[in-house]
Formats: C-alpha cells, structure tokens, sequence
C-alpha cells in the first residue's frame, strides 16, 4: 500500500461515513458535522487526484461558508429544526417507492462501473491543477463566465438578505389583526383602519 | 492494487455517495437535511468532474466546472436557508410537508 492509496482509502471512508451520517441524523446538527465531513473527506481525494486549487477552494467554501451557514440556521431554529424523525409519521408509498427506485438505479449504476474496464491515469506534471494553471485558464479563457459568477452571488446575497429579513414583527401583528387577509387585496385604502390618516398625511 | 490511479475507483464512490444523498433528499421530510442532501450530490458530482479532468489533462475545463459549481452551490445555499428560515417564521416547522399552500 504506498501513502496515495492510504489517503483514497480513508478519504473514501470518511466521505461515505459522513453522507450516512448526513442522511440519518436525527439532530440536524450532526447531520452538519456529517456534510463537514464529506466535504473534508472530498478535499483530500481532490488532493489526490491533482487538484491542490479546488482542494482549497473545497475546504473555504463549502467547511468555512456552508456548513457555517447550515449551522447558523440550525442554531436559529432552535429545538424546532430537529422535528423530522421525531413525528410519528411513516414513510409514504410514494416515497419508498422513490427511495427504492433510487437505490436499485444507484446499484445498478455500481455495478455497471465495478465490472467494467478500468482506465488508468497518465502520469501528471506538477503544474496540473496548481493556482497558477487553474487561474491562468479561468483568467484566459473563462473571464466572462467567471465575472458572471460574481454578479450571481452578489445577487444571491441580495436576495438572501431580502427573503430573510421579512417583516418587523410589529408590522406582523398588524397585519394579524385585520379580519380576513384574503380579502385586504380587493379593499380599497378606505376600508382599511388608519390608512385614509396615512393617505392625508402622505399628500 | 493501487488504489486512486483508476478513474473507476473515484466514479464509483461519486456514484455511492450520490446515491445516498439522492435517497436522503426523497425520504427525510426536514428540509434542512433535504438542502445537506442536496449538497452531497453537489459534491459527489464534481468528484466525477475532477477526476474525469485527471483523465483529460491537456484542458482544465473540468476544474473549470467544478469551481463554477462550488460557487453557484455557495449561492444556492444561502437564498435556500434565506427561504427555509421564513418557512420556519410563517409555519414554525421545518418539515417539508407544511409547505402546502399552492395546493388546489
């Protein structure tokens, strides 16, 4: 066993351990800690595979923002981001059937890769995947792509902020206490209470 | 055997943990764990990217994909928890199955 297959071994290990653990945890938290160790675990077969670039990029991105943020919402949440398995309810048909459909599909997918050919790596040069050629080549060739990218999450971050901050909650209450809220669309200012004051004030 | 030199070897834990993530997205109902599954099968398919890049050196494009893809997921991630976080204010649960209002 030479130190690469250590590494792929438990790399791979890791990464399978921290999916299951993602998709059986019943605290959300510890199905955190099971995506932190996916990704970490993917890091590593990044290294191996020649990727010392996205290897970094793996773990800022998805170890330092993602599950950062993940873990943020959760501890928001509190005691309520955890109902999931505690309820009672059984899987529907409809979604065991899925989870079969996609396990059958998964196998079969596994086994049409473990009884095929294999094809080998050629040897890499020492460039490959460095910051160097990696950033040459988003710079040289993907510039547009790339500066595209930046205005998505730009705009992400804008529509984050706008989705989450929501209404005040003294606005809510308000809102709460008029009487039928699928008909204050079709009111006029009038009916509403305090807005003909607010209409005078504003003219 | 060496193991990691094979293209086989890396498809089929992206296959393994893409499955995983895929059953985890259909068959929990918290939609925090649904997202965290989401991101497995994010993850595991620029695995395959990556690797299939070792294979085909001479162009990064590749790399390129999967450095594209961790940034839209970056995105994606924070408008989802943006999204779950009203979910959670308008029926105080994370259970997917609230999620009904367009329902009829």
């Amino acid at each position: 066993m030479t130190p690469g297959s250590v590494l792929f071994a438990v790399c791979a290990a890791i990464c399978l351990a921290g999916a299951l653990l993602v998709v059986t945890a019943k605290n959300p938290i510890r199905g955190a800690m099971g995506l932190l160790t996916t990704i970490v675990g993917i890091a590593g077969l990044f290294l191996r595979l020649n990727a010392q670039f996205l290897a970094a990029m793996q773990i800022l991105v998805y170890a330092g923002a993602v599950v950062i943020l993940f873990v943020f919402v959760i501890m928001l949440l509190g005691p309520g981001a955890g109902t999931d398995v505690a309820s009672p309810q059984r899987p529907r048909f409809s979604q065991m059937v899925a989870g079969a459909v996609v396990t059958v599909l998964g196998g079969l997918g596994l086994g049409l890769i473990y009884y095929g050919d294999e094809h080998p790596f050629a040897l890499a040069p020492a460039s490959h995947g460095s910051v160097a050629a990696v950033g040459g080549r988003i710079f040289n060739q993907g510039l547009v792509p790339f500066e595209l990218a930046t205005a998505l999450l730009l705009v992400a971050v804008v529509g984050a902020i706008a989705v989450a901050r929501g209404t005040p909650s003294g606005q809510r209450a308000k809102a709460k206490k008029q009487e039928n809220p699928t008909l204050r669309m079709f009111a006029g200012p009038v009916n509403r209470p305090g807005a003909a004051g607010a209409a005078r004030e504003n003219t | 055997m060496e193991l990691g030199l094979v293209i086989e070897h890396y498809v089929l834990l992206a296959t393994a943990i893409f499955t995983i993530g895929a059953i985890g997205f259909l068959m929990r109902r918290n939609v925090l764990v649904q997202l965290m599954s989401i991101e497995l099968m994010l993850n595991s398919v620029n695995l395959t990217l990556v690797a299939f890049n070792r294979r085909h050196m001479a162009e990064m494009n590749g790399q390129m994909f999967a450095f594209f893809i961790i940034a839209v997921a970056a995105a994606e991630v924070a408008v989802g928890l943006a999204i779950v976080l009203q979910f959670y204010r308008l029926r105080s649960s994370v259970l997917s199955d609230e999620a009904s209002s367009l329902r009829h």
